[in-house]
């Protein structure tokens, strides 16, 4: 029974991922990502991976499809000439070929793994005491692979550099995105007003039971961030303008957090972000606290775009 | 009174399913974007409702049920308003492709 829903699970995917390629719409290509980042939450779910799974499901297809959706309106005037200029038969053969090559070396790396896999997890379930944090995808991420991490932290940072360094010069330092204009009285207003406290305990719930249980930071994040941006979506409240001096230290807190304590373990455990001994589960809990606003903050200006408005 | 409630869950989760699957096919079928909005109301409402309703009997603390019931009123609460919304743009734009 849960074998024919697995290999259901898998055609659905692969069908869709073979219709997202085939399909001449951006927009409905769009829309078939964010269903096909349904479904592979499904699939981690399937596998035991729930802390995978939320973040597929908050980031793969929430964050990451309104961002696709942004990119598609904003593209909508190109179509027409994009889909003109269509290319020659050769290039997409070598495009096609290209492709499979890439799926075929794949397929050949996993099959060609020796079984049983080698894996580190027999000496992290050994170790994880130490930590103290019961879940043991947090102890990895925080502990054992801090320094992923803390770059994963600095490489959104800079996506959001990024897409800043797209303004033009007259709206510099203002505020980011569009002035949303929506009925005060409307449905979206109203929901605006509604699901925010919902959202945000929800979130923060997320975020705190993250220590021992499926969950985290980036996951209550995306929740927060999502609240934040119905809030300003609803006309209810605005974009802070990106000039202003606290946006900017809270956008640097986390990593600079993160890194200062790391500096810490230099001096007093005797590597750059190794913990000192019984203070392990405190300082992780600094990190995450420190990382949370700033996380936040990042996704949800990401998504609102380049400033686009003066500072008024 | 055990088999009373697996007999009901049984049931309601059939019924559920039923209304995804009715609601599926009208999705696909009907002639105009208002139509197709009714008919994925339907799964959403339903469906979904009938899915949560047939399996409460199943959850081992009062919680898990609470979360279910929160669950659904989640759903029905951002399904109302995107339909609102999709149905108020269609309005606008006056057009009904």
């Amino acid at each position: 029974m849960i074998d024919t829903l697995n290999i259901g699970l898998a055609a659905l995917i692969l069908g869709l991922g073979v219709w997202i390629i085939a399909a001449r719409d951006a927009y409905a290509a769009v829309v078939g990502f964010i269903a096909y980042g349904l479904l592979l939450t499904l699939v981690w779910v399937q596998l035991h991976g729930i802390d995978v799974a939320l973040t597929e499901a908050a980031i793969g297809g929430g964050l990451t499809g309104a961002l696709l959706i942004g990119a598609v309106g904003r593209l909508r005037s190109t179509e027409g000439a994009a889909r003109a200029e269509r290319p020659g038969v050769t290039t997409r053969w070598l495009a096609a070929v290209v492709s499979a090559a890439v799926t075929g070396a794949l397929a050949i790396c996993v099959l060609v793994l020796p079984v049983p896999s080698p894996t580190l997890a027999p000496e992290v379930a050994a170790n994880i005491a130490v930590t103290e944090v019961g879940n043991p995808i947090t102890a990895v991420l925080l502990a054992f692979r801090a320094m992923d991490t803390l770059l994963e932290a600095i490489v959104l940072l800079f996506a959001l550099i990024g897409v800043w360094s797209l303004a033009p010069d007259r709206a510099w330092g203002g505020r980011p995105g569009l002035l949303q204009q929506a009925d005060p009285n409307g449905m979206l207003a109203y929901v605006a007003r509604v699901l925010p406290p919902i959202g945000i305990v929800v979130g923060a719930y997320i975020f705190w039971v993250g220590a021992d249980h499926p969950g985290g930071k980036f996951q209550g994040a995306t929740i927060l961030a999502a609240m934040w941006l119905l809030v300003m979506m609803a006309g209810l409240g605005d974009a802070p303008p990106v000039s202003r001096a606290w946006l900017r230290w809270l956008l640097v807190a986390g990593p600079l957090a993160f890194i200062g304590i790391g500096m810490v373990g230099a001096v007093h455990a005797g590597a750059f972000l190794a913990y000192p001994e019984g203070f392990a589960k405190p300082l992780i809990l600094v990190i995450e606290f420190a990382l949370m606003p700033t996380l936040t903050l990042i996704l949800g200006l990401m998504l609102l775009g380049a400033p686009r408005r003066g500072e008024t | 009174m055990s088999l009373a409630f697996e007999l009901w869950t049984v049931v309601a989760v059939i019924a559920g399913a039923f209304f995804f699957l009715a609601g599926t096919v009208g999705l696909l079928r009907f002639p105009d974007s208002l139509t197709r909005l009714h008919a994925l109301t339907k799964a959403d409402n339903l469906g979904l409702g009938l899915v949560v309703l047939g399996l409460l009997p199943l959850v081992d603390s009062v919680a898990g049920g609470l979360k279910l019931l929160c669950i659904w009123l989640l759903v029905l609460l951002s399904g109302a308003t995107a339909s609102q919304l999709i149905a108020r743009t269609l309005q606008r734009s006056n057009s009904p492709p």
